[in-house]
Order: C-alpha cells, then structure tokens, then sequence
C-alpha cells in the first residue's frame, strides 16, 4: 500500500512536469481564462524589421524543443508509472541496440543541423556590415557602416548620441548631442556607431530585438529599422552600481519631423543661447 | 609536485604478484593526522564535502537576499536588515547587489559544485571504485584540501574589504573588475577574489593530478577501461578539462591581477575615462607609468576558454552518478554502456570549441560567432543521447523508488529542461534578443542546480552509507525530495518567462522600466517559492546529522549493487579492501541470466 502510495506520487510529480511545463508556456503567450493576465510574460511588442525573424526562429526552436520535451518527459513518467511496479520476474536484460543508437544518433543531429543552418540568414542580416543601412528590399538606406548617422557613447551610467554634421563628420563643431533622449527617423534603416568611454555597456532596446555591448576601444556598428513610437533603452551589461538605472529613451519620429529636430538643435547650437535669454524676458 | 611515498602504502594497485600494499598492521594514528591532516582519500572526500555543504548555505543565503531585492525593491529587510544594512535603512543598497549576485555565483560554482562534485564525489569514489587502497599521491591529495584554506581566507576578505565586496560579476568582465574606481568593489576586493580563484585552481589542479594518475595507473586487476562505472568515466574526463583548461584561467587570472596591482594593460584600453578621470597612467602617472593599449575582449575568450569547459566540469561527474544511481536502483544494466562514454568524451571534446557563445553579442567578429553557433548546438547531440539512454536503461526496469533514485530521475527530468533550453542560446539571432535575460539564468539553474545539485543530493543519499555505515532516513529523505522538486521547479521555471518578455539579469530594480513594470507579482512568487526551496532544505541537514550518529547501521552492500566499492566495508578502513580484489565483468550486471539474484557484482568469479 505504502509502496503504491509513493509510486502514484511520483509518477504524478514526473507528469506535472511536462503538463505544467507546457501549460505555462501556452498561457504566458496567451493569457486568459486558464492563465491569470498578472503573471503573464511574454515577447514585448515587436517594432523593427529583423525582428520578427528572430522571433520567428524562436518560435521555431520552441516547437522542436516542446515536441521533444513532452516526448522525452512522457516516456519518463512511463517508466516511472509501469516499471516501478512490483513484479516477480527480473528486469530486461538489455546493454543496448546499436540500431537505436544509431537513430537516435542520426535523426536529432540532422534536426540540430537544419536549426543551426536557419539562423545564418538573420544573423548575417543583423550583424554583417554590409547588409547594414538596407531597406528590407535591399535598397541603399541614407546611412550606412561607414557612414552612420550618429554615435551612442555609453558611459557609467548614462547614454549619449552624437549626430554627425552636415558632411558627415563627429569631430567638428557642429556635432549634436543629445544625453538620454535619442531621436532616430521612423522607418528608415538607421545606422550608428556603438563606443563606450569607461566600462563595458550593452545597447538594449527589447522591442527592436537588438542587444549589442559597446565595448571601450572599438568601435562597432550597429543597425535597426523601427516603426514610430518610444522604447526604454536599457543597459544589459553590468557596469557598475548603478547598472540598474542606466536607463534611455529612444524616440523613433516621422522622418519630417526628426529633419525638423535635428535642423532645431543646429539652431540651437549657433543662436549661442540668446533665444533662452530672449525667452527668459 | 611528487612526494616520495615514503610514509605512505606503495601507490600501486598492479603489484606484479597481483598483491596489494594494505595496512594489514594496525599503527596508530592520532586525530590530528586521522582527521585534519589526513592523507586518507575517504577523509579528504569528506572534509572538502563538508565544506562544500557549508557553502552551500553561504550561496543560498546570498541567493535568498538578491530574491528579497527582486521581490520587494528598496524595501527593509526583516529581522537581517538590522544586522546587515544599519548605515542603509536596512534596506539592500545597489552596490550591495552587485556583490550579492557576484558573491552567490562565484561561492556556488567554485566553493560548492566543484568541491562536492570533484573535491568530494571524485576523492571518496575514484580508489573505491576502481579497486585501489588510495590515491597515487595521497600527499598531494592532502594538500589538494588545504590549498582550499587560502581560497575561503580571500573569499571571505573579499566580503569585508573596504568599499564593499568584488562586485563585476562571477565573470569579472574588465575594465569593471580592473579600473580600481570604477566598482565600489573593485577597489581591492576584487584583488582578494583573483587570490581565492586561483587557490581554487590550485586545489582543482592537484585534484586532477592524482584523479587522472590514480585511474589511469591503479586500477584492480581486470579493471579495464571499458569497464569502469560511468562515475568514473566523468570525474576522469572533468579532471582531464580541469588540466587543460585550468591553466589558461590562471593565467588570465594573473593577468587581471596584474593590471590591476601592477598597472600593466591586458585587458585596458587606451583613452579611457572613468568616473570623468583619464585612466590612461602613462597620463595620469609618468613616474609609474605603465601601459594600456589592451583589449577588454581579450579576458572574455580567456575566461570563457576556461569557464565553459567548467560547465562541463560541473555536469559531466553529475551524469556519471545519475547513470550509476539509475542503473543501481532500476536493477538494470545502463542501456549502451559505450555510447554513454563516447557522448561524455564528445562533450568534453566539443567543450573546448564552444566558449564563444557567450560572447555573441560582446562584438566579437560576427562570422566567427557562427562557427560558434554550430559548434554549441551539435554539443546538444551527446547529451540528447545520453537522454534517450538513461530513457533506455528505465525501459522494461524493475524501480526501486529509493530516495537517491527519485533524485536521480529527477536528474534527467530536469537536465532534459536545462539542455533542450540551451538550443535557444545557442542560435545567434535568438540570442541577440535573450542575451543575459533571465532565460539564461533559467537554463544554468537548471542544468547546475536542478542538475549537478540534485545528482549531488542523489550521490549522498546513494553514497552515504558507504561513507559512514549507516542508512540516511528514507522517510524524510522521500520529504526532503517532493518539497525540493516543487520549489525548485516553481523558482526556475517561469525564469523562462521572465526572460521571454526580455527582463535583464543582474538588475537590481527592473520595474523602474515602464517595459518591466508587470514582471513584479511573478517575480514576488517566484521569490516565495525561492525561500520555501531554502527552508526546506532543513529536512536534509535533520536527517543528514541524525543519521550521521543514529542512523540504521548497514553491512557492505545495502543497495545490492555490482561495483567495487559495495565490497569495501562500510565505512572503509585505511586502504579500503580486506583483500586484492579482481574485476571479471563489467560494472552494470543487473537482472542477469547468470545468477538466481538480480545482480552480478564486478568481482565475482563464475
């Protein structure tokens, strides 16, 4: 009796494994009547081009992997369930069988191959230099790696952008600085020079599906195309104690409006701040 | 290092006449030789055991407090916060933080895992399992222990250094942990943490040593490669890691040291500027002046050449005694003995090629992160075949539901959790998005804690009365059990989540970020679940001490297992065995044919 007890036990801890372990997944995604809407968490809302690939190819993992785990769990409760009862004959007297070995050998590689192979186009999209500054059709963008539209330094623990002047340049005079606030045009490939002055920083904005850690002495490239609105630019690196609060804004605007934007702040910069003191009367 | 065995029993299993050295003539020992400095493997298994588990409080104390902060940011810690924090309010302060998650990784990995898995399980089982009277240098092996000394004597310096505990991290990424004012903690903590590292590696090191002297040179007679418990395979294969990989961080650790003592620039860069003062000394400094022109990446590809073969270091043993447990309490022989050793060899091999994962997103060359990226996610191959073999050795099983085989299955349940996880991160689009989120705190905890930490309660319930001859209560040892697995699934499964919806690791208040904000409740529960996971614990350290002095005592063998070391008496003598023992057949003969009862022990001769 006290043996079946713990026998049912456990084969019921083993099945809430994948019973709950999917169920969680399924009501995180979709959160309702069968999963309270507080402890849902999911993908945030995605805004840029190459994004929906990578979730895309999550989601794709997450199908092979769920398949597999309800699979391999179930078989485990079996076996916890039909061969932990009591008999009088003794186990199967096994070492193995090569011709399993061999298929369990052959066909989870050829699945591992075809999951590491579908993740080379986006990640060429996303980090090769020479797919940066493109619109997803492949057109020529206004910015590029070698030419980007601004800096972001990152620094304990703020962030910066620089814009580059008319010609293009960040070491002459004309060179806008916005600290927190980071403007960039809406749809539009938008390229920039990641550089940190002190420590190790990483570039994270969770609805692009862009992270990147700007590391001091280089000076590294990085893309995005986003759709308008505003995203908490947060840093994922540890940097110090402050890591927690070093937080940004990055404001995707019309294309009109960030000209607009950009022709004010040069504006700004040569009327030498008489406009503020004209104001000030 | 090779000390003359002059005091010690000769340290050869294989005498030509086919006799071994037992101390068949009792001397006396004192206390002091017997139980501190004791050149015994049984005895130096069980001090660096010891001293893993109290460490293991030590961690998870450190990880109660980061789950107090993830549950209740900035508010005052009960009844410790008096005690702690009295200059901050009793409340958990940012710079805190930073050490409490540095502290919690760096104690778990290196004071708890590594001791209990290598330090403990690999001095208590390698000469019990393989037939020998001791380790090939018992001396060494002694030291191996006490170089561990130094290690706790920085560890715990670090905790009370001046400006606060090291605090870059249990990676201790540059120019964090290197620029003297850029971290509270690495004014001179972080100085203290490079010295208790490479005590580790010391101790590690001369571990390794004898490890792989002692298995490759005294097994028993008949013992053939081929025939060793799959226990043995692991602890081998992760010291042969230890001695290839080992080096490398030592030196990367010297080099830290280095830049941070000495002012010289591994891992600095020209121009920077921190805290808005250049650091640049050949600046700052001409007197001292010393170089930068150094590269912050270079100490990721060092320390990660070292740490993910410790990974594999940390789950390779655990396999072993999940393999050897299931096989024991299943009655039934591992289902392809030869590809379980090719996958853990593959592992161990594919370990050393697979370090920049963790670095997709560090800037690295993005060309080279796809090499990486197939590399890492065909290491998922030898561990899904040792999945569908441990699935094979339960087919058509005769279960004892014991409590080291509830921990044993729970082994595979969740390593199965923790590996098919790792697939994410290793495909580098997906990882550009769930880099250091709490996905990844949700697969290590669950390969390391779920997996090495419950194959380590699996091995002490399992090895226990080997080690003090008496039983460890299955009652409670069945309580300890169902609460662990609950809690430990309700603190790391919906770590998965967290991570999903993008909440960054190592961030002491996420919900001041309007996209975080709706992460707390789940967070809250999860830390409810973290504290009940800790207090549970208690029914282990009851039974542990109880049975430890009133425990049911039990003769040589009261698993009805096969291998060597259920021959030994328990608990085993000076030297082990009562006579020289010869292996006939391989470790895993349950259920058959052979003999009426339902297992075969290696030394039998038919």
């Amino acid at each position: 009796m006290k043996e079946l007890v713990l026998r049912i036990a456990t084969t019921i801890l083993f099945l809430l494994v994948p019973i709950l372990g999917v169920w969680t997944f399924v009501g995180s995604a979709y959160p309702g009547k069968w999963w309270p809407e507080v402890y849902a968490a999911w993908f945030p809302e995605n805004v840029s081009t190459y994004g929906p690939k990578i979730d895309q190819l999550f989601n794709l993992i997450l199908w092979m992997v769920g398949i597999t785990f309800v699979l391999t769990e179930g078989i485990l409760v079996w076996c916890i369930f039909w061969y932990g009862k009591p008999r009088k004959s003794k186990a199967w007297f096994s070492h193995g069988n090569h011709k399993l070995e061999l298929i369990w050998t052959a066909v989870p590689s050829v699945l591992l191959l075809i999951i590491a192979f579908s993740q080379m186009g986006a990640w060429a999209e996303i980090k090769f230099t020479s797919h940066m500054g493109k619109f997803p059709d492949g057109t020529e963008g206004p910015y590029s790696a070698e030419q980007p539209l601004m800096e972001v330094y990152a620094s304990q623990f703020d962030w910066r952008a620089r814009y580059a002047d008319p010609s293009g340049n960040f070491d002459g005079v004309d060179v806008i600085e916005s600290a927190y606030d980071i403007y960039v045009p809406a749809d539009t490939p938008v390229v920039f020079h990641l550089k940190s002055r002190d420590v190790l920083h990483a570039f994270f904005v969770p609805q692009f599906r862009l992270k990147q850690d700007a590391v001091p002495g280089l000076t590294i490239p990085v893309w995005f195309q986003a759709e308008e609105g505003s995203y908490d630019l947060i840093c994922a690196e540890l940097c110090g104690w402050g890591h927690y609060k070093m937080a940004g804004r990055v404001h995707v605007i019309p294309k009109d409006e960030f000209e607009r934007w950009l022709a004010d702040q040069r504006d700004a910069l040569y009327s030498n701040g008489t406009d503020d003191l004209a104001e000030a009367d | 290092m090779n000390p003359p065995p002059s005091a010690e029993p000769a340290p050869l299993g294989l005498a030509p006449e086919g006799t071994v050295h037992v101390h068949h003539e009792h001397h006396e020992i004192g206390f002091i030789r017997k139980y501190i400095f004791s050149t015994d493997h049984k005895v130096i298994g069980m001090q660096f055991m010891f001293t893993g588990l109290i460490f293991l409080v030590l961690g998870g104390l450190l990880a109660m407090a980061i789950r107090w902060q993830l549950a209740f940011p900035w508010q005052e810690m009960p009844v410790i916060g008096r005690l702690l924090f009295p200059e901050t309010g009793r409340v958990v302060s940012p710079e805190y933080y930073t050490m409490l998650f540095t502290m919690h990784g760096t104690v778990m990995i290196f004071f708890v895992i590594i001791p209990l898995l290598t330090g403990a399980f690999g001095n208590f089982l390698i000469p019990l399992m393989i037939g020998a009277p001791d380790m090939a240098f018992p001396k060494l092996n002694m030291m191996g222990y006490w170089a561990m000394l130094p290690a706790i004597f920085f560890l715990m310096l670090g905790f009370g250094a001046e400006g606060g505990g090291p605090a870059a991290g249990w990676t201790a990424y540059p120019p964090l942990s290197t620029i003297t004012s850029a971290a509270p903690g690495s004014a001179s903590a972080q100085t203290y943490w490079l010295l208790a590292l490479t005590w580790v590696g010391v101790s590690s090191m001369m571990g390794a040593v004898n490890y792989v002297t002692t298995i490759a040179k005294m097994r028993a007679p008949g013992m053939t490669l081929y025939r060793m418990p799959l226990s043995i395979w692991g602890l081998g294969v992760a010291a042969i890691l230890q001695l290839f990989a080992l080096p490398v961080l030592t030196a990367a650790g010297f080099m830290q040291l280095f830049d941070r003592v000495l002012h010289t620039g591994f891992f600095t860069p020209t121009n920077l500027v921190v805290n808005n003062v250049g650091v640049d000394y050949a600046v700052a400094n001409p007197e001292t002046a010393t170089a930068a022109g150094g590269h912050p990446l270079l100490w990721q590809h060092l320390f990660w050449f070292y740490s993910h073969p410790a990974v594999y270091i940390m789950v390779v043993p655990a396999m072993g005694f999940a393999s050897d447990i299931i096989a024991v309490h299943a009655r039934k022989p591992i289902f392809g003995y030869k590809p379980m050793v090719y996958s853990i060899a593959g592992i161990a091999g594919l370990g050393f090629i697979v370090w920049g994962h963790h670095m997709f997103t560090s800037g690295m060359n993005p060309t080279v992160g796809m090499v990486f990226m197939v590399s890492t996610i065909m290491i998922a191959l030898p561990s899904a075949i040792k999945v569908f073999n441990w699935l094979g050795t339960l087919w058509g099983a005769r279960i004892r539901f014991t409590t080291p085989m509830l921990y044993a299955l729970a082994f595979v349940s969740m390593f199965i959790i923790g590996g098919l996880s790792g697939i994410w991160m290793a495909a580098t689009p997906v990882d550009v998005y769930i880099h250091d989120t709490y996905i990844v705190v949700a697969h290590f905890h669950y390969v390391v804690f779920a997996g090495s930490v419950f194959a380590i309660l699996a091995a002490i319930y399992h090895w226990f009365p080997k080690m003090f001859g008496r039983m460890m209560n299955e009652t409670l040892g069945k309580i300890h059990f169902f609460g662990t697995f609950i809690f430990t699934n309700g603190v790391f499964y919906m770590m998965h989540q967290l991570g999903i919806a993008g909440l960054m690791r190592r961030t002491a208040d996420p919900y001041s970020y309007e996209i975080y904000a709706h992460l707390q409740p789940l967070n809250e529960a999860i830390s409810y679940c973290a504290f009940a996971l800790f207090a549970w614990q208690i029914f282990f350290v009851i039974n542990f001490f109880h049975s430890l002095f009133w425990g049911r005592r039990v003769g040589r063998n009261p698993w009805q297992a096969t291998t060597l070391e259920w021959q030994a008496p328990s608990p085993p003598g000076h030297g082990n065995f009562d006579h020289q023992l010869e292996v006939h057949r391989g470790p895993y003969e349950y259920s058959g044919p052979e003999v009426e009862e339902d297992y075969l022990p290696q030394t039998r001769k038919l």
